[in-house]
């Protein structure tokens, strides 16, 4: 760190001391000074023509660079149903704005060196032009609306909830994600399919959800440490904030609803990928044949596993609260959930807290 | 009457014969009854010319601090595992030693990220920006001799100090200085409990940003003031340059939006000590469950993004004004379309209440609103594209001087290309799913309001210098600035695009946790490395400054740059009260540059015959 301290000295000092040069030397020419301007709008007219080429290069080459973090490319593609929409939205975004910058930019820089001073020069008196202005007026105007039309069918396709009619644990899973500091809190419904009541004030070091006991729903409920869903079935989850805001994100889903104290949200999507799949999907890219920094005997792709993240600031840990995602074969997904014990049966059960008891004999269980 | 150099009657009278006689014969002297002696010339000054430079100055001083926080967190995220224990002197117990190896505290980073924050965007971007500009042009190009109220304009300097002092304070207390991010969202924001920056740092930032809050108003009145009623004989309002319309719609937003930010903090204020519920409910925090039931979190974040949104324009559209005036004067060309241009300030000022939610889209709130907020939002990419081509049509057939003012104004319509297409993405809901809260984010709204704002600034600043201060700023230096600049910045944000279309969160400490975010170690190495090399280029942009204040070229000319505005007509040095004689009257419009050849001064009359751009109706 020091050294980079002093390398940043040096460039600064560098630059200081070339300049005090350049000074020296404009002061000896002040007497030529409009043959001095001309010479220097010349140069940096054309500077500005250098730079708008390297720049409009640099933009290519460094897409091409990297291509594959770009939404709805190659290993980046999406996991969910909703998520390839949202790429698709994206790039049609892209080829847009990529057209206007190439154009504007091209424009601004090569009018700036065609129109620049030259002695004996004058410029045209062209104050405006309604015409003109109507068109560039139109057209963004244009493009807008199908951006817009096209956005919100997305949006609202992607952000509606179950539709009437499904039955949660049949058609559809409901899960819980909720948000403290600095982690996230799982619950899977067990095998009723139904999530239990739970209250804030009920929380305690054992029941860090504040589970209401006494509601049966609660007492086959999971708190996985993976969120494991199956493919292909709609998810709906239930996102809750213990003390502060925090944010739901499932970067490879296109997933991301913001965690609110006092106020339940929720984000209904389909995974449409097994972490398998995607890992197959990866096993292609040079970039994940690089061997596993935990486990060399691995390459990368083998050891990919999805991710859940946190993306509303909380706090000091905010950059820590990971969870291990998995997308796996129905099949699976009903085997594990089988090897599940749920949390009442495991922590609560038998102690203190266990208010339960009289509900389990009132149902006979 | 020797010493009644600004008193606003004279004004307000203006057909009075004893009055025009006290204003034909002022005397040319500097300073007056009221600029006596060194605290009431320097420090308590009532001179709009002073003021302005005192924003100025004290903008730059933040912009420092500011870019030097940013500088620390940039290395932390470039090299997190480096020894930052070479900053324990300056930083103290947030760098933590063990085995000779020196960590920077992520709470303390989380203070600088929301430091930098606070202070760019309110400080720097917004004092330093439109307070210095509107003060400095607003008197001189629409021809009055100070703003309607010299005492409320000083107050509102130093509103802006004492502001800056308690955040200045907040930075040493031993909780640290508040940490939440710059939007300060409750509950992190409301409970100390949460983070220690929420604590007493809080309290410190909520007093600061009131106290700012007051400089705005009061400024933003004055202003508003003094373009509807101080102007000239002659100037309309269709004769206004472009400036001045920039900080007169800049004025309005500020004084429509900032009330409801006070409003959001006094609200929070009281939840934070008086035990009130606006924005908290259901918390368990700290093996504690609170008492609060019933209040939003979102409804606060609605509140601030009511100011939060036209905040960013308060910020660019003053840089807006001073880019069309530059680039008319050095492309010796009208402005094309002048009347497109302040209506498309005014449409984007318009718009700017009605998409404060866009900010919002993954907060929480009902999916259903975005479809309004995502209409507005990307209806103001149509005002904003015909600045954008009106500019370049400005160059088209233009008779261009290269100087660093000029230089500035081109990257400025560059930089805000750049940056304003990457809104059309994050504007549109769906694709702000994926984008929200990452790099992305970060890229977009540092080169469209950031450095855009900042190229505003130091156009206005090189341009303008002559008239502050009677001399010029180095130009080869300026020119270095600039290259360097533009091309650093670029450097700085541009890769951050795809790191946030890799999905990478903002305001993360490190990046390592997770596998889907720990590609861009390099990335973030160059970044770093650039961020440093361009904030020395802003060091040497301060050196040429302070430098040329002294011993820059000395302005000989008047009109240095053959302008037709009114603020050069004031002589070099002039004191309180702008013009020794009469006020000059306006006959035409500010742009007849290379009109039939030459260019005509705005205070010279219309020929028989001729229109008068300003006035006619096409």
């Amino acid at each position: 760190m020091g050294t980079f301290f002093i390398i940043a000295s040096l460039v600064l000092l560098a630059v200081i001391l070339l300049q005090i040069g350049k000074i020296t030397e404009i002061a000896g020419k002040l007497r030529g000074e409009e043959d001095m301007q001309m010479r220097s709008n010349a140069f940096h007219a054309r500077l500005g023509v250098v730079f708008m080429v390297g720049f409009l290069v640099f933009t290519i080459v460094s897409f091409m660079y990297y291509k594959n973090s770009m939404l709805g490319y190659g290993p980046h593609t999406a996991a969910s149903e909703h998520g390839v929409w949202i790429d698709n939205i994206f790039n049609v975004t892209m080829v847009v704005t990529g057209i206007v910058f190439f154009i504007t930019h091209i424009l601004l820089f090569w009018f700036a060196y065609k129109y620049r001073e030259r002695t004996g020069h004058q410029a045209t008196f062209y104050p405006h032009n309604n015409a003109l202005e109507m068109i560039w007026m139109g057209i963004p105007a244009v493009v807008m609306t199908f951006l817009v039309i096209g956005g919100l069918s997305v949006w609202n396709r992607t952000m509606s909830d179950i539709p009437d009619g499904m039955k949660v644990g049949e058609d559809y899973i409901e899960i819980e994600a909720t948000g403290l500091q600095w982690q996230w809190i799982l619950r899977h419904p067990g095998d009723d399919g139904v999530l239990g009541e739970r209250y804030y004030k009920n929380i305690t070091g054992l029941n860090p959800l504040g589970q209401l006991w006494e509601d049966e729903r609660n007492l086959d409920d999971i708190h996985p440490s993976e969120l494991v869903l199956p493919v292909g079935t709609p998810v709906r989850v239930r996102i809750i904030a213990r003390d502060v805001l925090h944010n739901f994100y499932l970067p490879h889903f296109r997933v991301k609803m913001d965690a609110v104290p006092g106020l339940p949200t929720y984000f209904v999507f389909t995974p449409t990928t097994t972490t398998e799949e995607y890992r197959q999907r990866l096993r292609d890219y040079p970039e994940w044949q690089q061997p596993d920094a935990n486990d060399e005997t691995k390459q990368r792709w083998e050891t990919f596993e999805y991710e859940l993240a946190c993306a509303e600031l909380c706090g000091r840990g905010h950059f820590s609260m990971k969870r291990i995602v998995r997308i796996v074969e129905p099949e699976e997904y009903v085997a594990w959930l089988a090897e599940q014990k749920s949390y009442y049966s495991t922590t609560i059960k038998g102690t203190e807290e266990d208010t339960a008891k009289g509900v389990l004999s009132e149902a006979g269980m | 009457m020797a010493s009644i150099d600004i008193i606003r009657e004279e004004e307000l009278h203006d057909g009075h014969d004893e009055h025009h006689h006290h204003d034909d014969h002022h005397d040319d002297h500097h300073g007056d009854k009221y600029q006596s002696n060194f605290i009431t010339t320097y420090i308590f000054s009532t001179d709009h010319k002073m003021i302005a430079k005192q924003f100025l100055i004290t903008g730059m001083f933040w912009a420092i601090i500011g870019a030097l926080m940013s500088l620390v967190f940039r290395l932390q995220l470039g090299f997190p595992e480096e020894n930052m224990a070479w900053l324990k002197p300056i930083l103290g117990k947030w760098i933590t030693v063990t085995d000779g190896v020196g960590t920077l505290d992520p709470e303390f980073y989380y203070a600088l990220v929301t430091m930098h924050g606070t202070i760019l965007v309110f400080f720097v971007l917004t004092a330093g920006l439109s307070g210095t500009f509107s003060n400095l042009l607003i008197p001189l190009q629409i021809g009055a001799r100070d703003m309607a109220s010299g005492f409320l304009n000083m107050l509102s300097y130093w509103f802006f100090f004492l502001a800056g002092a308690v955040m200045f304070a907040s930075l040493f207390l031993s909780t640290g200085p508040f940490a939440g991010g710059w939007t300060a969202y409750p509950p992190l924001s409301a409970l100390p409990q949460a983070m220690s920056g929420s604590g007493a740092g809080m309290t410190l930032w909520s007093v600061s940003l009131v106290f700012f809050v007051v400089s705005v108003l009061l400024g933003g009145m004055n202003y508003i003031t003094t373009v509807l009623n101080l102007r000239t004989k002659g100037m309309t309002m269709w004769r206004l340059p472009l400036t001045i319309w920039a900080f007169l719609v800049t004025a309005i937003l500020g004084l429509l939006s900032f009330p409801v930010l006070v409003s959001a903090i006094f609200l929070l204020i009281f939840d934070r000590s008086m035990g009130t519920s606006f924005f908290l409910s259901e918390i368990f925090i700290q093996g504690q469950a609170l008492e609060n039931v019933g209040g939003s979190p979102i409804l606060y974040q609605h509140l601030f993004w009511f100011l939060g949104h036209p905040e960013v324009y308060i910020i660019i559209v003053p840089a807006f004004g001073i880019v069309s005036e530059v680039m008319s004067v050095h492309a010796r060309k009208p402005i094309f379309g002048y009347k497109a241009m302040v209506l498309s300030i005014l449409a984007i000022a318009i718009l700017a209440f009605i998409v404060w939610a866009h900010h919002m889209f993954m907060s929480g709130v009902n999916p259903f609103i975005a479809n309004i907020f995502v209409l507005f939002t990307l209806i103001i990419a149509v005002p904003s594209a015909v600045k954008v081509f009106n500019w370049i049509a400005t160059l088209w057939g233009g008779n261009i001087r290269f100087n660093t003012a000029m230089l500035f104004s081109i990257g400025f319509v560059s930089l805000f290309i750049s940056g304003g297409l990457t809104g059309i993405f994050l504007g549109n809901s769906a694709i702000d799913i994926q984008l929200h809260d990452t790099y992305f984010v970060v890229a977009h709204f540092h080169i469209v309001m950031g450095i855009a704002a900042f190229f505003g600034m130091y156009a206005g600043v090189y341009h303008w210098f002559p008239r502050m201060y009677g001399r010029f700023m180095n130009e080869t230096l300026g020119k270095i600035h600039f290259w360097g600049t533009i091309i650093g910045a670029y450097a700085i944000f541009w890769p951050m695009h795809y790191m946030g279309m890799a999905g990478v969160p903002r305001r993360y400490y490190r990046f390592d946790n997770f596998e889907a975010f720990s590609h861009f170690t390099a990335m973030n190495q160059f970044i770093t490395v650039a961020a440093i090399i361009v904030f020395s280029l802003q060091v040497l942009m301060v050196i040429n400054f302070f430098y040329s204040i002294f011993y820059g070229k000395k302005q000989t000319e008047l009109n240095p740059y053959n302008a037709n505005t009114l603020e050069w007509t004031v002589p070099i040095g002039a004191g309180h009260g702008n013009w020794p004689g009469a006020i000059p009257h306006v006959h035409r419009w500010a742009y007849d540059y290379s009109k039939g050849g030459r260019n005509i001064h705005q205070t010279e009359p219309l020929s028989p015959g001729e229109q008068d751009m300003g006035n006619d109706h096409h």
